[in-house]
């Protein structure tokens, strides 16, 4: 059967459904909120949804080498960073740059602590990074008995600015995105982790080298993660144990909800800001609606479950 | 190299094999979680060896009881393959609604919580219709969990019943309650999944949903069932949690999830391939829970419970990954 070309174009860029889905909260949001400051809205939620995004990046790579890989440890590298950094600040600029340089350093070590314990010691990759979390989770409680945790001065204020009305970091990172984009499309390697996830034993008998290709992923994978939490440890003034709490389900959410193929394969980069976008204005919406914790957390689980039955999970690729 | 291919294979070779091989490898699983166990537990008699009486054994082991009830739920999840990263703030869900209700409105309480074991099957039931990663759909249910928590009970408190606080401190003769319910929980565990007729269509959601379709079998009911039975061991955690502590808090469950799947896991379970085993997943329960009392007897801050068991993971993991290799 030939699919109409509207049809078709909508299967190949499923991450117009998550813009179209963020639009449309952002649109009811300022409704209720009697148009005020609709600007302002989605500067704010494009300042948080970045975190999601930037996080999700990592998380779609990773999934799109193919269903059994996935990595759990991203919101205790995010924590383990945020505090180690800004430990390593602690609140002075001249603790700046030694800080990102451990940042940078507990990502490349956590990415490849998972990829020694998943391709060397062949444990699934759900227990490797559940176990790799595990570790860096108790490492983050023993350290943070002794360390103020503050950022740089200049790493706060860099975290709040604006370049005309819009979040320095999400602009950054929206730059970071478009070049992971094009890597994914254009080069070897980003061809290699879609061809491993549409099918490792033809990538393999094809020459795609499958286990560099894993590890990078991974190891791309912790220093986003670790730049995430360094950076939301900034914005948020201070590290805290329970920052990142919500980054498990977001991490992976804002890549499914985005058209990125749970079992790989297909990978939707725009969608996983679409899908971050569209995740942190329904909070916004239900800020403005003056709802408590409960019921924001009803709803988001609520809205994350029937927007993934509403996708297609199965449609050709 | 050839193995990365082969990787997503193995438990289906596995499930091909002869019964008897295959019952022999699973206990092999077993064995290896009952050896550590062992040992953790001499370790702790050495260091501490008050512990080896009925009331040092009770206050050790206490807290085994929900846990053990976690992984069991768990593990019926993960026997259809699935994972349910939903489970721990269930628990605390149940803890709540119990420490609200159950003393002062019982039969609403009672109804309640047979609606949230129905919620648990439906759950398993939309998986199965849409064909959804159960990853992200029981993460979305986490936060529902955790939402109509906080709505029950807002802070921590509430009252208990007097017999469910009676029930968690029940001392039977001679043998402290932790472990008789161990044995009884895994035992039944044993016989339905590997003894009765259903409990072989149930682990074969997991392992060969084609042939169980084929054979006439419904895996929508099979797998609402799973879910069910999740739901159920879910509602007994909450419930002896409820118990222990004497009062409820909506994040009290959060540690669960994370504990009953490395308990089912260390127990000799897989992610894939529907392989699982009752026994080994309530051994695994009492194994996580043993680490942070081998700490505190050997003067190591708790702070670092989470890395011995992030490490008895990947020891007992790589191990299992090794054994594989050489068979």
């Amino acid at each position: 059967m030939r699919a109409v070309p509207t049809r078709r174009w909508l299967n190949d860029n499923r991450w117009v459904w998550s813009f179209t889905a963020a639009a449309l909260v952002w649109l009811l949001t300022i409704f209720i909120a009697d148009w005020r400051g609709p600007l302002a809205t989605l500067s704010t939620a494009l300042g948080f949804a970045t975190f999601y995004a930037i996080v999700g990046i990592g998380q779609m790579l990773v999934i799109s080498t193919g269903g059994i890989y996935i990595d759990l440890s991203i919101p205790s590298v995010m924590v383990l960073a945020g505090y180690l950094s800004m430990g390593t600040m602690g609140a002075r600029d001249a603790g700046l740059l030694p800080g990102i340089a451990v940042a940078l350093a507990v990502g490349l070590a956590a990415g490849v602590a998972n990829v020694v314990l998943i391709r060397g010691a062949r444990i699934p990759s759900m227990i490797a990074t559940l176990a790799s979390g595990f570790i860096m989770q108790s490492i983050t409680i023993a350290y943070s008995h002794h360390s103020t945790a503050k950022p740089a001065p200049t790493l706060l204020d860099f975290s709040l600015s604006h370049v005309f009305g819009v979040p320095t970091i999400a602009l950054i990172f929206i730059v970071v995105t478009v070049g992971v984009g094009f890597v994914l499309a254009r080069t070897v390697f980003g061809r290699s982790v879609l061809a491993t996830g549409q099918n490792a034993r033809a990538a393999y008998l094809a020459g795609i080298p499958i286990p560099r290709t894993i590890a990078t992923v991974y190891i791309i994978s912790g220093l986003l993660a670790a730049v995430a939490g360094m950076l939301l440890a900034a914005y948020s003034g201070g590290a805290s144990l329970n920052m990142s709490e919500d980054f498990l389900l977001m991490s992976i959410a804002v890549v499914v909800l985005g058209g990125t193929s749970i079992s790989g394969g297909r990978a939707m980069i725009a969608g996983v800001w679409g899908a971050s976008l569209f995740l942190y204005l329904i909070v916004t919406m239900l800020n403005v609606l003056g709802v408590g914790a409960g019921v924001r957390y009803v709803v988001t689980g609520i809205i994350i479950i029937v927007v993934l039955a509403l996708s297609d999970q199965h449609e050709s690729a | 190299m050839s193995d990365e291919v082969a990787g997503g294979k193995t438990t289906r070779d596995t499930a091909g094999e002869p019964a008897v091989r295959r019952r022999w490898r699973l206990d092999a699983r077993v064995m290896l979680p009952a050896v550590a166990l062992a040992v953790m537990l001499a370790g702790i008699f050495v260091l501490q060896p008050r512990a080896m009486s009925y009331n040092g054994l009770r206050l050790l082991l206490g807290l085994g009881l929900p846990l053990m009830f976690a992984a069991m739920a768990e593990l019926c999840v993960i026997a259809a393959s699935d994972i349910d990263f939903g489970l721990g703030t269930f628990i605390g869900l149940v803890n709540c609604i119990a420490a609200k209700y159950l003393a002062s409105e019982p039969l609403l309480a009672v109804a309640v919580l047979a609606g949230l074991v129905l919620a648990y099957a439906a759950m398993g039931a939309f998986i199965q219709v849409r064909r959804l990663p159960s990853i992200v759909v029981t993460l979305g249910a986490s936060f529902v969990w955790l939402g109509l928590a906080v709505l029950v009970l807002p802070s921590p408190g509430g009252a208990v019943p007097d017999w469910l606080t009676h029930l968690v401190r029940l001392r039977p003769p001679l043998v402290p309650l932790p472990i008789v319910a161990a044995v009884l929980l895994g035992l039944f565990g044993h016989w339905l999944f590997m003894r009765t007729s259903y409990g072989v269509v149930l682990r074969g959601v997991g392992s060969t949903p084609a042939s169980l379709e084929r054979a006439g079998w419904s895996l929508l009911v099979a797998r609402s069932t799973l879910y069910g039975l999740a739901g159920v061991f879910g509602v007994i955690a909450g419930l002896l949690v409820t118990g222990l502590n004497t009062s409820g808090d909506a994040t009290i469950g959060a540690a669960y999830t994370l504990l009953a799947v490395a308990a089912v896991i260390i127990g000799g379970g897989e992610f894939v391939g529907g392989v699982v085993s009752p026994p080994g997943a309530v051994i695994g329960a009492f194994i996580m829970l043993l680490t942070g009392a081998l700490l505190s007897f050997m003067d190591v801050s708790t702070d670092w419970q989470l890395s011995v068991q992030g490490a008895i993971l990947i020891l007992v993991l790589s191990t299992r990954a090794l054994q594989r290799r050489r068979s």
